[in-house]
């Protein structure tokens, strides 16, 4: 337990998806000049990430990794698929938001017209497979680790995405020299952010 | 090169393919396109490189592919079918860096992966590749991939020196006798928060030289 709430911790402050890895950036940058889109974007990603992690993460276990397929008899146990990780990878994801999209789509409308428009952004978003890939190099014991690390993930960057909004919202107001206005502003502070967020590096639980 | 006898091939237009993404439609300061590697894989300037040249390779390629293919793919699919051709691509490149740089394969880590979802190259698939002949299609690849290129190296040359007194691993700082004067290397800048500080400035400097880049708002 006490694991998991580290790991929980661990992937919302300290391995920041944006703060630290920079995934995710061009939605970041394109959908947080409202509060109100930035936390529907962010909702989503949380979303997605909770329904692809713990996939990708079976997959991995039972299909790609080297012996993973030793469960279809003993002559599979040298087989070793992982070359074929990233294709797979991002075939299950991109199946996976269009799925998504149509049982919301079916089930909940007004879910579905508050995120639908964010949905097949995020099959591209690289904070998605980031995750997945992430979930693979740091060798997560069970499927539980790797689902509270995936929606760990998508918290963190919820609250990146929804900060800055917030910040641009404001900075309406600021007088920002001509050249830096949009673009190179939103730039620098998300630097800013970031080194506050750094404060946040070496917490262990 | 001699442009003059392949001037079919290097047209006016198609130079300008490759050119304009250089400096006025940069992908990373102009388009925002690919924003996530290029600001990681930036603190020394080898790995940087390595990525330029792969996403570069990726982009022009999978343009190629693509392009070939544009009246084949059916409308309504045809972002998995890109993504089959990013990713096979993707894999090449990342089983050739295993094999030939495994130690910059390390560094780079997940990020080869994630050429697959660089927003460049899905970008460019989408607003160029899907509605223009194989050729030029190349040459765009070619021109955004270097585009990219080109802000990757300078931020990573300038991180490179400032943060770890080097030039391509090569200790320049130390070679000049810099460091006897009392001067210390910024650790600052080594950490991830600086990439995005650089990319700023370098976007602020872009802009106030060719004002008509300005954003309004």
């Amino acid at each position: 337990m006490e694991n998991l709430l580290n790991i929980f911790v661990k992937s919302i402050f300290v391995d920041n998806m944006i703060f630290a890895f920079f995934l995710g950036m061009c939605s970041f940058l394109a959908v947080s000049k409202s509060v109100k889109t930035a936390l529907g974007l962010g909702v989503a990603v949380i979303f997605v990430l909770l329904i692809t992690v713990p996939i990708n993460f079976l997959i991995e276990k039972y299909v790609l990794k080297e012996g993973a397929l030793i469960w279809l008899g003993e002559s599979f146990g040298d087989v070793d698929l992982s070359f074929l990780t990233f294709m797979v990878f991002i075939a299950t994801i991109a199946a996976m938001v269009q799925l998504v999209e149509m049982v919301v789509e079916k089930f909940s409308p007004a879910l579905y017209n508050s995120l639908g428009i964010f949905l097949p952004l995020i099959a591209v978003n690289c904070a998605i497979l980031g995750a997945s890939l992430f979930m693979q190099e740091r060798e997560y014991a069970n499927v539980v680790e790797a689902t509270v690390f995936g929606v760990g993930s998508g918290i963190g960057w919820l609250l990146a995405i929804v900060g800055i909004a917030a910040i641009r919202e404001k900075l309406k107001y600021s007088n920002v020299p001509d050249p830096l206005k949009g673009l190179g502003i939103t730039f620098i502070l998300t630097g800013l952010m970031a080194i506050a967020f750094m404060g946040f590096m070496g917490i262990q639980l | 090169m001699d442009n003059q006898e392949k001037e079919p091939i290097f047209s006016a237009k198609n130079l300008k393919l490759l050119t304009e993404p250089l400096g006025k439609n940069n992908p990373i300061t102009m388009q925002v396109l690919g924003i996530c590697s290029a600001l990681a894989v930036t603190v020394k300037l080898k790995p940087a490189i390595v990525m330029a040249l792969s996403v570069t390779i990726v982009t022009a390629v999978s343009n190629l592919v693509i392009a070939a293919l544009r009246k084949q793919i059916p409308d309504r699919i045809r972002i998995i079918v890109q993504l089959v051709v990013i990713a096979t691509m993707v894999i090449l490149v990342d089983q050739f860096l295993k094999a030939y740089v495994f130690d910059v394969s390390k560094q780079l880590s997940v990020f080869v992966g994630l050429i697959i979802t660089n927003c460049i190259i899905m970008g460019r698939l989408e607003a160029f590749a899907m509605a223009n002949k194989p050729w030029p299609s190349f040459i765009d690849g070619i021109g955004n991939g270097a585009g990219y290129g080109l802000i990757l190296v300078v931020v990573s040359f300038f991180r490179e020196l400032l943060g770890s007194g080097t030039i391509y691993g090569y200790p320049v700082l130390e070679k000049l006798g810099i460091y006897k004067t009392g001067y210390e290397n910024n650790g600052m800048v080594i950490l991830p928060p600086m990439a995005l500080i650089f990319v700023g400035l370098i976007i602020w400097i872009q802009r106030s030289r060719d004002k008509s880049l300005i954003e309004k708002n």
